[in-house]
């Protein structure tokens, strides 16, 4: 019995990363940043706005929230619907009420089904990012590159046209990329991209069709992640991004500008009995030393403070 | 195949001969920063998948990234702020692809012991030349890179074989003779150092590392929230901490710079360094240091103490 002996062979075991996509910094060792009016933390509100096609095909996984049962799934189908009929609309009171600017990812699917919802989104002047097609619209390794290429084309051109905003940041669905995915963000205009979750500022994230941006999106404190995934309560949701501001607050003070970023689904916190843990943290975060903007802002802030 | 691996005879967690650490201390603690690397595109192994995404795993990857880029500083500073040495247990390719977080820990005397090359590598499947050449590596890479002799062994992503132990304490004696390869973080069995056998019959010992108590398995695995794992970590301290009085006990924490270092649970960790640490009767060490005072001072002890105790249960069943 034994392994192919490249299996002890290390081909990658050099200075930096073992591959080409970014190169390797230590946060510590990068300029400090400043945001604007000398805040110390960036709020980066991300909702998503999704669209879970009820004869899902789970290529090549199926994904968190998705379809679980046999078809037709109507449990979770209308569920997820919730989000966007419902929910969204506690979220958009509660921005109001406690001054927080929202970014939305949505679906390109949900953006053409839902006009109102899109028209509202559109007259608030909040900006959207590209969540790809739907969320059964994965983008993966072995994937056919003709065939994405024409998905990444589909889904941006027409979110474009709807929401008549430039789109330039991208979240793919189930944050699941190709190898191929990079190359096709940045030959189709986006900026950034908020699939990785190796940092919590952003960088540049290399690509055979210029760079890109990552930007910072945790999934850590993701709600759904917290709460669907982690089976955690709304109460201790609410500690964790109370103690993750308190931290961020506390190394900014040290180290310059750091980025609060919740991903929050309108179909987990939504919900009448979770929507209060939402409320109490964002009169929490809103109250301490912090700035409140879009991610393209966010970037474009931090952008403007690199050395070209 | 085995039904026991036979590394070590029962014990009972009574009776046992009296431990002491250094100072008269009735209890000993060390935390153990798992420092790893994983690839984004490793090579197969037939019995194991290193990420359940076709490549690239963009988040499974990118997480663990994290903990290089972001995580590690964090808890560093952290327990320097604890006057706590950390205890690394190293994917030894970080010394290549990382130095600069390996300078650090060296310039902090922190101890380096060997988690294999990669955490993406592993051992199911290798021959016993594999497995040694790649322990071997391991343990040459920590002394070119460090100068230290590494002491102890968690194999990579906790995986195994029949022979990782034998193997490890072999190697250790090749490269360094009773300095080196003497203790193992890979069985749970017990709060107390036990003596292991092992092909060679080299005085190599058993330290508790807790799997209980490792960050990831708390969070990743039983996905316990983070101020509950504060208070866990209170929990189990008080305890063994408590039956120290009767004789030395152990406690490990072992993290990740991915999950621990996160910002919504830094500060439950800080709460039980600062709560653990503000008593009084702890040695505050590292895994080497403690095998070293461990073989030093109780293993011949130790082993006649189970022998005796084994023994006496045989001649009860006649």
């Amino acid at each position: 019995m034994a392994l192919d002996k490249s299996y002890l062979e290390y081909a990658k075991r050099q200075y930096g990363m073992d591959h080409d996509r970014y190169d390797w910094s230590m946060l510590t060792d990068r300029p400090q940043v400043t945001w604007p009016s000398g805040k110390k933390l960036a709020l980066w509100v991300n909702v998503p706005l999704q669209f879970f096609p009820l004869d899902q095909k789970g290529e090549p996984f199926k994904i968190q929230g998705g379809m679980t049962m046999p078809y037709p799934d109507l449990r979770h189908f209308s569920l997820r619907d919730y989000g966007n009929r419902v929910g969204i609309y506690r979220f958009l009171k509660a921005f109001d009420q406690y001054g927080v600017t929202p970014t939305f990812a949505m679906n390109t699917e949900l953006a053409k089904r839902t006009p109102y919802l899109l028209n509202t989104i559109k007259e608030r002047g909040n900006e959207v990012i590209c969540h790809g097609m739907h969320m059964d619209a994965l983008h993966f390794g072995g994937q056919d590159k003709q065939l994405e290429s024409q998905l990444v084309q589909d889904s941006l051109n027409q979110l474009r046209d709807l929401t008549e905003q430039k789109v330039t940041g991208w979240l793919s669905p189930g944050r699941n990329e190709s190898e191929n995915t990079p190359e096709l963000l940045a030959a189709n205009g986006i900026e950034f991209c908020c699939d990785w979750v190796n940092d919590d500022m952003p960088y540049t994230f290399k690509t055979q069709q210029g760079n890109l941006w990552t930007m910072p999106l945790s999934n850590e404190l993701d709600d759904a992640f917290i709460m669907l995934n982690n089976l955690h309560s709304e109460d201790s949701y609410a500690d964790q991004i109370v103690d993750a501001c308190d931290y961020l607050l506390k190394e900014a003070n040290e180290q310059g500008g750091r980025i609060l970023s919740l991903n929050i689904h309108p179909w987990m916190l939504g919900q009448p009995h979770r929507i209060s843990a939402l409320e109490r943290v964002l009169e929490y975060v809103m109250s301490q030393d912090v700035w409140s903007a879009s991610a393209g802002n966010i970037l474009s802030a931090f952008k403007a403070q690199q050395n070209a | 195949m085995k039904s026991d691996p036979g590394f070590y005879d029962y014990w009972p967690y009574e009776n046992r001969p009296k431990i002491r650490w250094p100072g008269g201390k009735k209890m000993a603690f060390w935390v153990a920063p798992n420092i790893e690397f994983y690839e984004l595109n490793p090579p197969a192994n037939p019995s194991r998948k290193a990420w359940p995404q076709p490549y690239p795993a963009t988040q499974g990857y990118s997480i663990r990234d994290y903990g290089n880029r972001v995580g590690h500083k964090r808890q560093m500073d952290l327990l320097d702020k604890y006057g706590i040495r950390g205890s690394i247990s190293l994917s030894t390719a970080l010394c290549d692809h990382h130095p600069e977080i390996i300078q650090m820990c060296k310039e902090r005397n922190w101890e380096f012991f060997s988690h294999g090359i990669y955490n993406t590598r592993y051992t199911y499947g290798m021959s016993e030349q594999q497995e040694r050449d790649m322990i071997k590596d391991s343990m040459e890479t920590i002394y070119q890179h460090t100068g230290q002799k590494c002491g102890g062994y968690l194999a990579p992503a906790l995986s195994h074989s029949e022979l990782t132990l034998d193997l490890f304490a072999e190697v250790g004696t090749e490269l360094f003779g009773n300095e080196g390869g003497i203790y193992t973080c890979d069985l749970f069995h017990d709060d107390q150092p036990t003596p292991i056998h092992t092909r060679s019959n080299k005085p190599f010992v058993s330290i508790p590392y807790s799997l209980e108590m490792n960050d990831t398995i708390a969070y990743v695995v039983n996905k316990i929230e983070p101020r509950r794992y504060g208070q866990m970590l209170k929990n189990n301290f008080d305890r063994l901490y408590a039956e120290g009085d009767e004789s030395g006990t152990i406690m490990c924490i072992p993290t990740h710079n991915y999950q621990v270092s996160c910002p919504h649970r830094m500060k439950a960790f800080e709460e039980a360094l600062d709560y653990i640490t503000s008593h009084d009767d702890v040695w505050v060490t590292t895994g080497k240091e403690i095998a070293e005072y461990y073989l030093e001072h109780y293993y011949e002890q130790a082993k006649v103490d189970i022998a005796h105790k084994n023994a006496a249960l045989i001649r009860s069943d006649k």
